[in-house]
């Protein structure tokens, strides 16, 4: 493949993700490689991220789509690889020396090694990142790591220097990943495993199967993004100032030039901010979804005149002042609403028939004419009555009210799901990302 | 060309008191050699204005800095007519007709040129930063594209001025709004990030020599600590440097717990953050 193809598939490849590279940015990268050369590959990777690359966020796909279309080498490794506890000396020794190569070298080995499943080159066989670590095991070489570094820190230093090894294994662990794609896509071709095994971006990974570490990456772009967006909200309300005509003022006016409207008359823009209240289904399954959302209109906190939070799994509880006092420890808010909060009353399954009842018969004072309601949720009854009627009460008080459902939306109204009855009564949004989520509060957010 | 290689770009950075990554060296490279103007984000305090003063002290050219914010203008931002200059002009001629005058008063003489014109028009090479760019409104952006698509600027009554020598465009988002495709569209990207721990390490030994090699070293290994941690406000290189020239004035010659306790507030700007550090660090003073 020569090398304007090779940047054309990889563009395509990157397009796929949704990083899209235009035709002007193409011919950038191609001038990219005419003056760097094609001898130094970092320099290639970031001469291309900064000719293709438009913001911050799509740098994690970017690598991982480099590595597949420029790889560092090719086939597996030329000497021949060792036995598992050779392996694991060899990793401690490249952990202890940080030498990011050694590293490296030591992820290629392991693939080659213990890596490959299946037989043959078509459909069934491939490279395995998973079961190459479960041979390794490398979260297991802590201890020795520590003491080949002999390190012999005082105090509260030894647990930093414990928790620098362990980030150090989990980017050992993600080399080995980047290795098996590479492998498997010399097997069955670039573009399948770039369409397939590359992991999407935070902003776009679901809330539903998001892991762990991806939900913490969610959460620490939660400030930048609240101030993205109170910016977006702050010039939609300048532009919402310059204001409408009032028709009927403007015709009263003109009467007195005879019927010309010489001075518009513009309607009264109303000062004050809006009131927001979310309703959140905790249960399981959503509690992510839910999680982040309640930290993340916290840190809008400012754009509005009041925000309550309310949860529910099978009741409906106040957690205002829980996630007011989130901010200091986001990863637990869910936690601490499930043990502060009254949800639960027999078996923890989310029971939206009652929970709707209680927030419409008890909290439904939260509820006034500059309200904007929230609802988060799947709308997953269990099989119980959808209650539509307390709903219906809820809705009719609220200036405006929305739901945000993290499901996609072919699986609305499947099995258990309400969620088309729902969608009757309040308007619905499938909120299944960062992105999506982000986009909906600009958009639906009164301002 | 102001640089021959991205080796020279690193070595010569190096030399103004800028240490660079691989990603800053080939990026400035390339925005020297493909002529194109130079985004670079990232969150505050990694360097990024620091990165155009160092490019302009290391090619000997001259800094031209625009400061965004919101509600700047042209007058602010690209040039103006001197008006009470002008006013003077036309009552010194009074007897002169109205071609006379208008010919005269729409001048060179009578214009005061604002960062953009300026650096568009120096002869000499020359760095123009433009600060903050995401503080500026929309509106500005428009006026922007022209400056870096071409390196030109129109004026109504003089005429299009193109620049004699393209200059080495630098602009900084701090990423509070997403700026436009089309202004994004005539860039080169970077994102300047945390650095690893390698290079901060440098970094602090260069701008605050005196440290000692340990205290530099456990220094920077805590500041990766607090970087994995879930802050609000992750410290920056920025402060890392403060943090040094802090336990450097205090006398202190190692990180111990009661130090990192009493001196956490150099480099966590919230207390939700240092209440947060401390528990996690288990430095309890």
């Amino acid at each position: 493949m020569s090398v304007p193809e090779r940047l054309v598939s990889f563009v395509e490849a990157l397009r796929e993700h949704s990083i899209l590279a235009g035709p002007g940015e193409t011919v950038d990268a191609a001038r990219v490689l005419a003056v760097l050369g094609m001898d130094d590959r970092e320099r290639v990777r970031e001469g291309l991220a900064a000719a293709l690359l438009r913001r911050s966020g799509q740098r994690t796909v970017f690598d991982q789509v480099f590595d597949l279309y420029f790889p560092g080498a090719v086939g597996g490794p030329t000497d021949e690889p060792g036995d598992l506890e050779s392996l694991r000396e060899q990793l401690v020794q490249a952990l202890a020396g940080g030498s990011a190569q050694q590293q490296a070298a030591v992820a290629q080995a392991a693939i080659e090694a213990f890596g490959r499943f299946g037989e043959g080159t078509q459909g069934a066989g491939g490279w395995s990142a998973y079961q190459a670590l479960q041979r390794l095991r490398p979260e297991t070489l802590l201890v020795r790591v520590l003491a080949a570094l002999r390190a012999d820190d005082p105090g509260f230093l030894a647990d930093v220097r414990r928790d620098e090894v362990r980030r150090q294994i989990a980017g050992f662990r993600r080399m080995v990943e980047t290795e098996a794609r590479r492998r498997t896509a010399e097997l069955r071709g670039r573009e399948s495993v770039a369409r397939n095994a590359v992991a999407p971006p935070s902003d776009r990974a679901d809330f539903l199967t998001a892991g762990r570490a991806q939900l913490a990456d969610m959460r620490r772009a939660i400030y930048p993004l609240s101030r993205k967006l109170a910016t977006r909200l702050a010039a939609r309300r300048r532009r919402a100032r310059r204001g409408e005509i009032d028709v009927r003022r403007t015709l009263r006016r003109s009467i007195a030039y005879g019927g010309v409207p010489v001075k518009p008359a513009y309607r009264h823009h109303r000062p004050g901010r809006p009131e927001l209240v979310l309703l959140c289904d905790m249960s399981g399954s959503v509690a992510g979804f839910a999680n982040f959302t309640l930290l993340l209109t916290q840190a809008l906190r400012d754009q509005f005149s009041k925000v309550r939070a309310f949860a529910f799994v099978e009741t409906t509880d106040e957690v205002t002042h829980l996630v007011k006092a989130g901010a200091e420890d986001p990863a637990g808010l869910a936690t601490r609403i499930h043990q502060e909060a009254r949800l639960i009353r027999w078996d923890g399954h989310s029971d939206y028939t009652h929970a709707l009842q209680v927030f419409a018969d008890e909290y439904l004072d939260a509820i006034g004419p500059r309200t904007s309601v929230l609802i988060l949720g799947d709308g997953r009854n269990n099989g119980g009555d959808p209650n539509l009627a307390a709903l219906r009460r809820i809705v009719g008080n609220a200036r405006r009210a929305y739901w945000l459902n993290p499901e996609p939306r072919r699986l609305w109204s499947t099995g258990d799901s309400l969620a088309h009855e729902y969608a009757g009564v309040v308007e619905m949004h499938e909120c299944r990302t960062v992105h999506q989520l982000s986009e909906l509060i600009t958009r639906l957010l009164p301002i | 060309m102001l640089f021959d290689s991205v080796d020279e770009v690193a070595q010569r950075l190096a030399g103004a008191g800028y240490l660079t990554s691989t990603a800053i060296a080939t990026t400035v490279f390339l925005a020297d050699r493909l002529g194109k103007p130079l985004l670079v984000e990232g969150p505050a305090g990694v360097g990024k204005t620091e990165l155009a003063r160092a490019v302009a002290q290391a090619t000997g050219s001259q800094l031209v800095r625009l400061q965004c914010y919101e509600g700047i203008d042209e007058a602010r931002a690209l040039y103006e007519w001197n008006h009470a200059k002008q006013l003077l002009r036309i009552t010194a001629g009074r007897d002169e007709g109205w071609h006379e005058a208008r010919a005269d008063i729409f001048t060179e003489e009578f214009l005061l040129a604002r960062p953009l014109l300026t650096a568009i028009r120096n002869a000499e090479p020359t760095v123009l930063l433009i600060d903050e760019t995401d503080k500026a409104d929309v509106e500005m952006e428009g006026l922007l594209l022209e400056v870096l698509g071409d390196f030109q600027i129109t004026v109504p009554e003089l005429g299009t001025i193109t620049a004699t020598r393209k200059p080495f465009v630098v602009l900084t988002s701090n990423a509070t709004r997403e700026l436009s495709e089309a202004l994004k569209r005539r860039c080169l990207f970077l994102h300047i990030d945390f650095p690893e721990a390698g290079r901060e390490l440098e970094i602090v030994r260069m701008q605050v020599p005196e440290v000692s090699e340990t205290l530099a070293a456990s220094l920077v290994r805590v500041i990766g600590a607090l970087r994995a941690l879930e802050l609000r406000k992750s410290p920056s290189i920025a402060e890392t440097i403060d943090w040094a020239r802090t336990l450097l004035a205090l006398g202190a010659d190692q990180l111990d717990e009661s130090i990192v306790h009493t001196t956490l507030g150099v480099v966590l700007k919230y207390e939700a953050d240092r209440k947060r550090a401390v528990a996690d660090l288990k430095v309890f003073g």
